[in-house]
Order: structure tokens, then C-alpha cells, then sequence
């Protein structure tokens, strides 16, 4: 999930030989030209650790409860404090950390793949296809996310997989006009042209000039997606129908106890806080900076 | 009438446009879509092309020559007509049987940025009809096949590793062309190739693609506006008006007789490269605009612009018959001398 991701993301120029030299070249670049991505890469990538050794990691279990503790401000031996039935924040969090992300990164990449089927079929096949794709899609979207949310939730029940699921076709389904768009745009290039009348087959005219040139849009959409999704989720959460407690993540310790104990306990609003914004910010910078290392026009500028 | 139109000899012609009409449906109505009338981009056209030949095809935007391309290559339906390429009805074949016979003809097009993907690397650009047809599975043959390629458009091999944005106008129209050139085709379809290029490149692509020409025994559909670059590469000539042929000549008769009123009025348009002779000539100048395909003039089409309009040219539209050295559609050759 780590590294072995980069170069799929990244896939467009990496040929069978040498992959691993053209994943170190890229980080190469990355690195020197930009280093605010470098950095968001890096951090998200902390994160990403804390949250696969979080088990390892967590110097308490996170529903250990110690009521002699409860509520205490950061310390030595807690440091994060404690919540209101004296379990340790740190240890949550990091647990936190590996729901959030799974949530997250699972339900984007949902997202991003439904938005992108739909937006390429609906874009590039056009007239009655796209008709008929693109009404359906504005009848899922004159419902309100959040109820539509509430409906599924509690015709399914709360759980990670079924959080996930609805997230990502809720979001995949709003986010593939947007792939529509560029799809539409792309396919007017005269490049595709070209590749149609040479007589190559609709998949190899998607996978070779749409796709790649949709590319951008994609990976924005995906990372802008990771930040959405928590935060419903944590709306979900503060509902009662997102992940079901005790199991912590983010969201659920910001909108439960971080708000109940905001003045007696603000470090239990802070910690889940600056996570979230944290996590979110860098997985910003690093899709943006991406998003530019792959256009080969961007090549060797600043 | 006089003759018939005098069409290649079957065995010796590669391509034949008989007829050729390409109507796009003007519709009303957002839900229920209601046909109102159509745009005749291309009504009736009819060409043939000899082997090894090139033949010019010019007339003003809108007239409907790059529309006559792309029903040719079949990536445009055409309403109604033939096209016969290597003795084959090209409109008859379905998508699966239409792909052998892309590989025969292949097309290079006007915008040298919009038409190579700026994600993909020149080696793959140019090698991508190869792969599209199955024809790279041997890699290092692959390579030294887009290497030739680049050689032959004059770039050099060590290029094809970098990316469009990298080269100049004039060398991406060559990527371009080695592009097309890549599966061998019999026909190529020049789209305004170098319409989109300074004059002192201009004059280095088409010297390029004569070249190739005689060493590939390629043939030409050259589409252009410009009438000195096709007059410097083609050696038949057809002019369009309003998605109808004119008049088709060979190239020197073209220039030294135009009998069709709307090609002399194109060729007088041309400016002279001497300035003080060109500021001596008069200038006649076509009055009006084009009309509207959507409502074209009945009788001949340019008629509303014709110095030459008479009673009939309102009435019946000319159809196209041999006059001496061209094939022209205009009632002032008819038999009875048309009375103009």
C-alpha cells in the first residue's frame, strides 16, 4: 500500500523494464521539484504507518478504561490525556487512524473508480448512452447526500464495509459529471481522432488518450475525496449510524466526547482535530504535486 | 450534357468517391428530438484517385472538404453514395471489416499540437498504429521499425524518447506523418497539413511529403485552402463550393484556364509576390458571403455571388461535364451555349 502504490498511480510512463527505475526517478522528482508534495507524501505516509502498526504501536488498548484517570490533560504517561472514561487518546487515535484511513482511502478509490466508469462511458460513447446515464445521475443527486445517507445506513445497518460502500457510490456517482466533462473535452482532441481512424479499439483509445488525460481531474477528485469522506463519516458517526463504537475513529472522537468534554477536555477535540486537518492537508499537496509531475509538459519547470 | 465524366481507368485507380453525401440532421426539441432539416456538409461528391497521383482539393472553410475526408476514412457516415478504395465498397463494411483497410489508409491533420497526445512519448506515437494492429510483438524490431520512421520524416531516432510539447510545429507534423506512414498505407489523407505552419516550414513538409511520395509511391488526398502550396504538390485539382465539386482539372489547365467563374474568382484572389504588380491588377472580388448549408440557393449554388448568374443558374443546379481539359459544373459551358 505504501510505496507499491506510487508507481501504479504514476503508471503511465513506467514501462516493464526498469519499474523500480523509474519509481526511484519519480521520487527523484519529487523530491527536487516539489518538496511541499514530498513532504505531504511523507507525512501522509507517518500516518499511513501508525495507523498499519497500530496495534504495535498503542501504548494502551483503546477501550482500557481507568476511571481514575479520566479526563486528564496531556502527561508523560498519557500523551494526548484521557477522554471521560479515562481511556488513552494516543492509543486511540493511532487506532483511529487505521479506521479512518481505511474508511477513507477505501470509499475515495470506490469513488474515483465509479466516477470514472461512469464519466467515461456517459462521456465518450455520448448520445442516447449519456442521455440516459446523465438523468439518472441528476435523479441520485437531487437527494440530499446526508439523507440518502441516513436511508441506506439504517436499511443495511451501521458497519465499516457498508459505510464504505454507500460513501463511495454517493460520492463516485456526484464526481463523475466532472470526469464526464474532461472525458468529453479529451475526446474532441484530434489525437483521439487519430488513434480512432488508425482502426484501434475503443479500449485501447480509453486506456491510451482518455484515460491519461483525464488523469488530473482523477487524481484530485480522489484526494479531495479522502478529506470529504472522513468528515461525513464523522457526521455519520455523531449520527450513530457510522462505524459503531467503541471503535474509534476520527470523526467519532471529534463530534462525540471531543464535543460533550470540549471545555473540560479540549485535547479530546485537538487530537482528532489537527489528525484530520493534518492528514488531509498533506494528502492535498501530494495529489497536487502529482497531478503535476505527470503532465509531461511540467517537465523540468520551476 | 456533353461527355460523361471521364472516370479512371478501374485498374488504375485507388480510390473512387462516387456520389458522395454527407447530411447531418438539424433537430428541435430537447426530450422528443424533432428533425427539422439537415446541413448538406457534402452533396454528391465525386472523385477518383490514380495510383501514385496527388490530387488537390480546395474551396473556402465550410465547403466541406475536410467532411469529404473524414467520410472517406468512414469516420463519418456518409448519407448517401460510394466510396471504392482498392476495389472495395469502403461504405458497405462493418466496423470489424473496415480494419484492415485503415491500415491502407491513413490520415495527417491540420493541427500539429491537438493531434499527438501530449502523455504519451513520440516513440509510442508514432509506433502506436503498429501496436493497434498487432504488428509489435517482437520489441527490438519494434524499435528499429520507429527509428526508420523517424528517419525517413527526417527527425533523428534519438527524439522518439521525448514528449510532443518538446518540438516545434513543423517537427511534430513530421511525428505526425511518420505516424502515418507507420503501416505502410497505399492513401494519404492530408487534412490542411501544413496550414497551421510558418511559410518557411510550409515549404520543408510538403518537399517532405513529395519526397516520400516518390520513394513510397504514396498517393494524395490533399485538402489545403492555400492554392500556391497545391499547386506546388498536386497534380489534379478538384475545387468545391457549398459541399459540391465545381470543377476538376488537371493541375496546369486549373491555373491556366479556369472555367468554373467561382475557381477564377480563387485564383484571383491570390496575391502576386510582386508588390507593385500586385497593387497594379484589379481586383475583383467575390461579392456576398457563403450561404448557409442549412439553406443552400436552389439551381447552382453560387449563383447569388456568380458575375456571370443567368435565368437558369437560379432554376437548375449544373451538373459536372467535361468542357476541353476540365470537368465543370456551370451552365455557361452548356451545349447551346447557355445564352450567357
Amino acid at each position: 500500500m505504501s510505496e507499491a502504490a506510487l508507481p501504479r498511480i504514476a503508471g503511465v510512463s513506467a514501462g516493464p523494464p526498469g519499474r523500480l527505475a523509474a519509481l526511484w526517478e519519480f521520487l527523484a522528482r519529487l523530491g527536487r521539484e516539489k518538496p511541499l508534495g514530498a513532504a505531504g507524501g511523507i507525512v501522509f505516509l507517518v500516518f499511513l504507518l501508525c495507523g498499519i502498526f497500530a496495534d504495535v504501536l498503542a501504548p494502551y488498548g483503546i477501550n482500557e478504561t481507568n476511571l481514575a484517570v479520566r479526563l486528564q490533560p496531556p502527561s508523560l504517561d498519557y500523551p494526548l490525556g484521557t477522554d471521560h472514561l479515562g481511556r488513552d487518546v494516543l492509543s486511540r487515535i493511532l487506532k483511529g487512524a487505521q479506521l479512518s484511513m481505511i474508511v477513507s482511502f477505501v470509499a475515495a478509490g470506490l469513488a474515483t473508480v465509479v466516477s470514472l466508469v461512469i464519466g467515461v462511458v456517459s462521456g465518450y460513447f455520448g448520445g442516447r448512452t449519456d442521455m440516459v446515464m446523465q438523468r439518472g445521475v441528476d435523479a441520485w443527486m437531487t437527494f440530499p447526500d446526508l439523507v440518502l445517507l441516513i436511508v441506506i445506513v439504517s436499511v443495511v445497518g451501521p458497519g465499516i464495509p457498508q459505510i464504505v460502500l454507500v460513501l463511495g457510490l454517493l460520492y463516485g456517482i456526484a464526481g463523475s459529471r466532472i470526469v464526464r466533462g474532461a472525458v468529453v473535452s479529451v475526446k474532441e482532441n484530434m489525437y483521439t481522432h487519430a488513434a480512432q481512424s488508425i482502426g484501434a479499439r475503443t479500449f485501447h483509445v480509453l486506456r491510451r488518450h482518455i484515460v491519461p488525460n483525464v488523469m488530473p481531474v482523477l487524481i484530485v477528485l480522489f484526494t479531495t475525496r479522502i478529506g470529504a469522506v472522513i468528515l461525513t463519516e464523522a457526521g455519520l458517526s455523531f449520527l450513530g449510524l457510522g462505524v459503531p463504537p467503541p471503535a474509534p475513529t476520527w470523526g467519532a472522537m471529534l463530534s462525540g466526547t471531543g464535543r460533550t468534554y470540549m471545555y473540560l477536555g479540549p485535547w479530546l477535540a485537538l487530537a482528532p482535530g489537527l489528525c484530520l486537518t493534518i492528514v488531509v492537508y498533506a494528502i492535498n499537496v501530494y495529489g497536487d504535486a502529482l497531478r503535476d509531475l505527470l503532465d509531461p509538459r511540467m517537465r523540468g519547470t520551476q | 450534357m456533353a461527355e460523361p465524366i471521364p472516370a479512371a481507368a478501374a485498374d488504375d485507380s485507388l480510390l473512387r468517391v462516387e456520389g458522395l453525401k454527407v447530411h447531418f440532421p438539424v433537430t428541435e426539441g430537447v426530450v422528443v428530438q424533432k428533425r427539422v432539416g439537415s446541413v448538406k456538409a457534402v452533396d454528391g461528391v465525386s472523385f477518383a484517385l490514380r495510383r501514385g497521383e496527388t490530387f488537390g482539393l480546395v474551396g473556402e472553410s465550410g465547403c466541406g472538404k475536410s467532411t469529404t475526408a473524414l467520410a472517406v476514412l468512414r469516420m463519418l457516415e456518409p448519407t448517401a453514395g460510394r466510396v471504392v478504395f482498392e476495389g472495395q465498397d469502403l461504405t458497405r463494411l462493418g466496423r470489424a471489416q473496415m480494419r484492415p483497410f485503415r491500415r491502407r489508409m491513413q490520415m495527417v491533420y491540420q493541427d500539429p499540437f491537438g493531434s499527438l497526445n501530449p502523455r504519451m512519448k513520440v516513440r509510442d506515437i508514432v509506433g502506436e498504429p503498429l501496436v493497434v494492429h498487432g504488428l509489435a510483438t517482437d520489441r527490438s524490431a519494434y524499435r528499429a521499425r520507429v527509428d526508420g520512421l523517424m528517419d525517413l520524416v527526417g527527425l533523428l531516432p534519438d527524439m522518439a524518447d521525448r514528449y510532443p510539447h518538446e518540438f516545434s510545429g513543423g517537427q511534430r507534423q513530421r511525428i505526425g506523418i511518420a505516424r502515418a506512414l507507420a503501416l505502410e498505407p497505399s492513401l494519404l489523407i492530408c487534412d490542411e497539413p501544413v496550414s497551421a505552419l510558418d511559410v518557411s516550414i510550409q515549404a520543408q513538409v510538403v518537399n517532405l511529403l513529395m519526397d516520400l511520395q516518390e520513394r513510397l509511391g504514396l498517393t494524395y488526398l490533399f485538402i489545403a485552402h492555400d492554392l500556391s502550396v497545391v499547386r506546388h504538390i498536386s497534380d489534379r485539382i478538384g475545387v468545391m463550393y457549398l459541399g459540391r465539386i465545381v470543377e476538376i482539372a488537371s493541375r496546369d489547365a486549373l491555373f491556366a484556364e479556369p472555367r468554373h467563374p467561382y475557381t477564377q474568382a480563387l485564383l484571383a484572389a491570390v496575391p502576386l509576390p510582386d508588390p507593385a504588380r500586385e497593387a497594379a491588377r484589379p481586383h475583383e472580388l467575390i461579392a456576398g458571403e457563403v450561404p448557409s448549408v442549412r439553406n443552400p440557393p436552389a439551381g447552382c449554388g453560387f449563383h447569388p455571388r456568380c458575375p456571370e448568374a443567368m435565368e437558369r443558374c437560379r432554376e437548375r443546379r449544373p451538373e459536372l461535364a467535361r468542357r476541353s481539359r476540365s470537368v465543370v459544373a456551370c451552365h455557361l459551358y452548356d451545349a447551346d451555349g447557355g445564352g450567357g
